[in-house]
């Protein structure tokens, strides 16, 4: 039982990510921020938590905060159509550069912000992840926004033809992603009761990882997601009983397995076709 | 583009950057003015000063120069990080072993080590670009990953001292001498002669872009790569050419570290400047020469958080680089669109 819930444990802010990689891509947006993207959101939650004392508006908090950097991410690179790339690697650094400014400022640490209050279940976490899971599959395919943000990534001429106004839509779609990856991020401070200095430590880059791996596809990604946490709980398993499996190699299980699947291992994974370029109404 | 277009984006960042900054020092109630003397006369107002720039600009610069010679191929990458780690590595351990070879030799030989295995590393990027058409901006952060874990897992099975998270240290004859033996008002810096094989590599990328056939390809294919293939220019062979190169690149930017200022390989000691190649060569707009200026602008503020540290977190250059990466991204997409209008 207690291995099941490490795994529920790890892959929460890994789906939770990887689900707002999903909208954000599909939609024609790379998003390398989901990385910078946890990290504010985890802070957003500790702080909005710590200072009113009430978990629900700590994660609103978070969310808000994961929101807010996607969007700055979205308006450089689809507002005033900055190299998509750069402007994620850009928004990372914030992110972690920021927090730590505000961290030294709010609480005076350079390592973690004082105990907050959080829910001492994760039930509501996998609830909303769950939920966030059928809902993004959802929206994408039933839906017509869906249907236009799957435009917007493929043929943003064709969608603006039709009346599609891309920049909104791309817009939509990377503060969606940026609400998520906070929630993802809310769950990393709430599970550990307190924010601490770069606590996302790479998962953002294992999201992005696990939704190429789905091939761009919400539940796919989930699915992903649910993989590396396994493999992730079974070497924490496999370390705490002494037998000896480099950590090492468990670690570079998603990175190795993302490389496959852009090679063609399991059917080869392709991106939407206008991922990567901004586009502007002649 | 005229020269006073091109610095027109920068100046803007600046200007941005100075007005987030000056925000971020009244909150934690400072005077800006007082935080931005400080900041200039601990950087460029002192030799000691000037010589940690020099240290901080020197990774710097090679680490811009393996993002935006791929990039003038049309190829991103962002694993500079990763190469750097793999060729510090290499460099670390031939190091170590070549204490019988007399010095210009020894030194010379670590530095292949860092350029090859940096190579060889990016070079798996390019084959699986151009054998699987696997985009390289996915795979080489895949490569940084992998990389730290690699690292970590030669390095505490076998590499590292018993009693440290390092490696031996490199013989005496495999070390670069301080810059202080040039100039010894420098003495005390950690900048070393590594400097200099990092100006010349900037000059030999510009050499080689603008006035080698090789160069004159990879800027074809990086224009249109359909009118490169049109003319006979192999797109696999520059592709995968552009990206080895890079990481040789990346490779030599660890020697400031390793051959000039620890003489040991220690993880982490790259803090990022793998990823601060890419705002460099932003900053620089991929030209190998004005990589240079790029490099020590972003040294200078590393090295100023560090001296403003005592009044206001040191964290507030980060921010204040990503705001310079963001303003001169969008700066030259607006400036380059009017250009081509």
């Amino acid at each position: 039982m207690s291995f099941l819930l490490q795994v529920v444990r790890i892959t929460i802010p890994y789906a939770l990510a990887a689900l707002g990689g999903a909208l954000s891509e599909r939609g024609g947006v790379i998003n390398i921020a989901l990385e910078g993207t946890l990290l504010v959101g985890a802070f957003g939650g500790a702080v909005g938590a710590y200072y009113t004392h009430n978990a629900l508006l700590g994660l609103l908090c978070g969310i808000g905060a994961g929101a807010a950097l996607q969007l700055v991410h979205g308006l450089a690179c689809v507002r005033w159509k900055a190299d998509q790339i750069v402007s994620g690697l850009a928004a990372n650094l914030l992110a972690l550069g920021a927090t730590r400014f505000f961290l030294k400022l709010c609480f005076d640490s350079t390592a973690n912000s004082p105990r907050i209050a959080a829910w001492r279940t994760g039930a509501p976490f996998l609830i909303m992840a769950l939920a966030a899971a059928f809902l993004a599959h959802g929206l994408l395919y039933g839906t017509r926004f869906g249907l236009r943000l799957r435009a917007c990534g493929e043929h943003p001429e064709a969608a603006r033809t039709l009346g599609v106004q891309v920049a909104r839509v791309r817009l939509a779609a990377v503060a969606l992603a940026g609400a998520l990856a906070g929630l993802g991020g809310v769950w990393l401070a709430f599970d550990q009761h307190k924010f601490v200095d770069n606590m996302s430590a790479g998962r953002g880059y294992v999201a992005l990882a696990a939704m190429i791996f789905g091939k761009w596809r919400p539940l796919p990604a989930c699915a992903a997601c649910l993989l590396f946490g396994l493999a992730e709980a079974a070497q924490i398993g496999l370390q705490a009983s002494g037998i000896g499996l480099p950590t090492q190699l468990v670690q570079m299980l998603p990175y190795l397995m993302t490389i496959l699947a852009l090679t063609g291992g399991g059917g080869r994974a392709r991106g939407p076709a206008a991922l990567g370029t901004p586009y502007e109404a002649e | 583009m005229t020269m006073r277009r091109a610095l027109l984006g920068p100046l803007g960042a600046l200007l941005v950057a100075t007005a987030v900054g000056s925000l971020l020092v009244l909150a934690y109630g400072q005077a800006p003015a007082q935080v931005w003397m400080l900041l200039l006369r601990g950087t460029w107002g002192n030799a000691y000063g000037i010589g940690q720039v020099l240290y901080k600009a020197t990774p710097l610069m090679c680490a811009g120069l393996a993002v935006a010679l791929p990039l003038r191929a049309g190829l991103f990458n962002i694993g500079a990080e990763g190469q750097l780690t793999v060729g510090a590595l290499a460099a670390a351990v031939v190091g170590a072993h070549a204490a019988r070879l007399p010095a210009p030799l020894a030194i010379l030989l670590v530095i292949a080590a860092a350029a090859l295995a940096g190579g060889a590393w990016a070079s798996i990027a390019g084959g699986l670009r151009t054998r699987f058409g696997a985009h390289e901006v996915i795979t080489t952060i895949m490569l940084n990953f992998l990389a730290a874990a690699l690292v970590n897992w030669l390095g505490t099975r076998w590499l590292y001292l018993r009693e440290a998270q390092h490696t031996a240290e490199l013989a005496a004859s495999a070390r670069l001498p301080r810059l202080a033996v040039l100039a010894s008002a420098l003495h005390g810096s950690a900048a070393s002669l590594a400097l200099l094989v990092a100006l010349a590599l900037c000059g030999a990328a510009a050499w080689l872009l603008f006035r080698t056939r090789l160069g004159f390809e990879m800027r074809a294919v990086g224009l249109s790569p359909l009118a490169a293939e049109t003319a006979h220019i192999a797109l696999g062979r520059t592709t995968f050419v552009a990206l080895a190169l890079a990481g040789a690149l990346a490779g030599v930017g660890s020697i400031a570290f390793v051959q000039g200022y620890k003489y040991y390989f220690e993880e982490g000691f790259t803090g990022g400047v793998g990823y601060m190649g890419i705002a460099v060569a932003v900053l620089a707009r991929n030209h190998p020469l004005a990589i240079i200026p790029a490099a020590l602008f972003f040294g200078t503020l590393s090295q100023g958080g560090l001296v403003v540290n005592f009044l206001v977190p040191k964290e507030m250059v980060d921010v204040l680089q990503a705001v310079v990466i963001v303003a001169v991204a969008v700066a030259s997409a607006q400036l380059g669109r009017r250009g081509r209008a």
